[in-house]
């Protein structure tokens, strides 16, 4: 697999495990208004995922030696793929927890989208900055929804502070590996093709250092950061997750609906 | 966090609370969110029409709400919201003195003048 693939399939991947995670939500969230918030916000995502399987599904079907194997299409990649070769990032695959936990993950996640898809708009693959432009208008509204909910959480209540305060510090370990470029990453930054997401660290600590001041909430410090989720080596989330994503297709293979 | 939703329908407001002079005291409220209606321009130029209500917490959560629950479909270009007990309603019970009145009095209706035909629809 060429290092774009790579590239486009860790993209794919990250919308498709946090879409996976935030659905659980659908029917659950804690008032009416927000369970549409977040199932939209969810929508978007998947829909990014989409546009990334895709683009991913061509690739690997105009490769070399494509055409003695059975073509990619973005339901096999998305369905029939195994834990190991997910390159989600960590941050996605864990669990909602309470309210805040699932805020609290969104805003890391979104902050991040936000400055990656700003300078990916300047792709000098087409594909990429296309599919970025139209994703970046939807994430900047993921990234005010959730900050708004920061605040309101953390210079809430007790209780709303005390939640969000723990979610912080169980979530602050998987953000390192966000800005750690793996091999495909490198390549990409190298070709213009994306940036170089140790390059978007600075202005995504500048955001979340703004809010957590306005939320009163505290970054941990000197927290172990854990990677591996961008190169396969997950936690153990992620198995139960495409247990439940890909068990129809696994059971009944090519089963339509 | 478990909210209690109290769902309001017009005029369930008893006096006290229909006055326009103070402002949201429910915000800090523990039991449930204010209500608010939500009015949407669906293009330039038309008015703001009634879309419905919602909960929020405050004005920004009621637009991001309102936002979330009536344009999914791109049904607006502009919203506006207000909180559901600033709107006075007139009372039903006063229907026949309000309204029937101008059941016989055909004459306000600008149907006795003709009309000529390069005028178009009015």
């Amino acid at each position: 697999m060429d290092q774009l693939t790579a590239y486009v399939l860790h993209l794919a991947d990250n919308n498709l495990i946090l879409t996976q995670r935030n659905g659980e939500w659908c029917g659950h969230g804690p008032i009416l208004e927000q369970d549409i918030a977040i199932t939209n916000i969810t929508l978007d995502l998947i829909g990014q995922s989409r546009n990334f399987y895709q683009y991913a599904a061509g690739l690997i079907n105009n490769s070399a030696g494509a055409a003695n194997l059975q073509p990619a299409t973005e339901d096999s990649l998305a369905y029939l793929r195994k834990e190991r070769e997910f390159k989600n990032c960590l941050l996605v695959e864990q669990q909602n927890g309470d309210w805040a936990q699932t805020i609290t993950r969104q805003f890391l996640y979104s902050a991040y989208q936000y400055f990656l898809y700003e300078k990916m708009q300047h792709s000098k693959d087409e594909q990429l900055a296309g599919i970025a432009a139209k994703a970046f208008k939807e994430v900047s509204y993921h990234l005010t929804w959730s900050s708004e909910w920061v605040i309101r959480l953390g210079d809430g209540t007790e209780e709303s502070h005390e939640r969000t305060q723990n979610a912080v510090n169980e979530l602050w370990r998987y953000t390192g590996e966000m800005f750690e470029p793996t091999a495909y990453e490198q390549q990409m930054a190298a070709e213009e093709i994306a940036p170089d997401p140790s390059a978007l660290k600075e202005s995504w600590m500048k955001k979340v250092q703004e809010v957590f001041e306005e939320a009163t909430l505290m970054i941990p410090e000197k927290t172990f950061m854990q990677t591996g989720g961008k190169k396969g080596i997950h936690t153990e989330q992620l198995g139960y997750i495409l247990t439940e994503l890909q068990y129809l297709q696994r059971t009944y293979p090519g089963a339509e609906w | 966090m478990n909210i209690q939703i109290k769902k309001f329908y017009y005029g369930d407001f008893g006096e006290e609370n229909a006055a326009g002079n103070e402002p949201a005291k429910n915000i800090s409220s523990k039991e449930t969110w204010p209500l608010w209606e939500v009015f949407i321009r669906s293009k330039q130029g038309l008015d703001h029409k009634h879309a419905g209500s919602l909960h929020a917490a405050d004005a920004a959560m009621a637009i991001e709400n309102a936002r979330d629950v009536y344009t999914r479909r791109q049904e607006g270009v502009s919203l506006w919201v207000v909180e559901s007990k600033y709107i006075h309603a007139s009372n039903p019970d006063d229907a026949e003195a309000l309204y029937e009145p101008a059941n016989d009095k055909v004459y306000r209706h600008p149907t006795f003048y003709d009309i000529p035909d390069e005028v178009g629809h009015m």
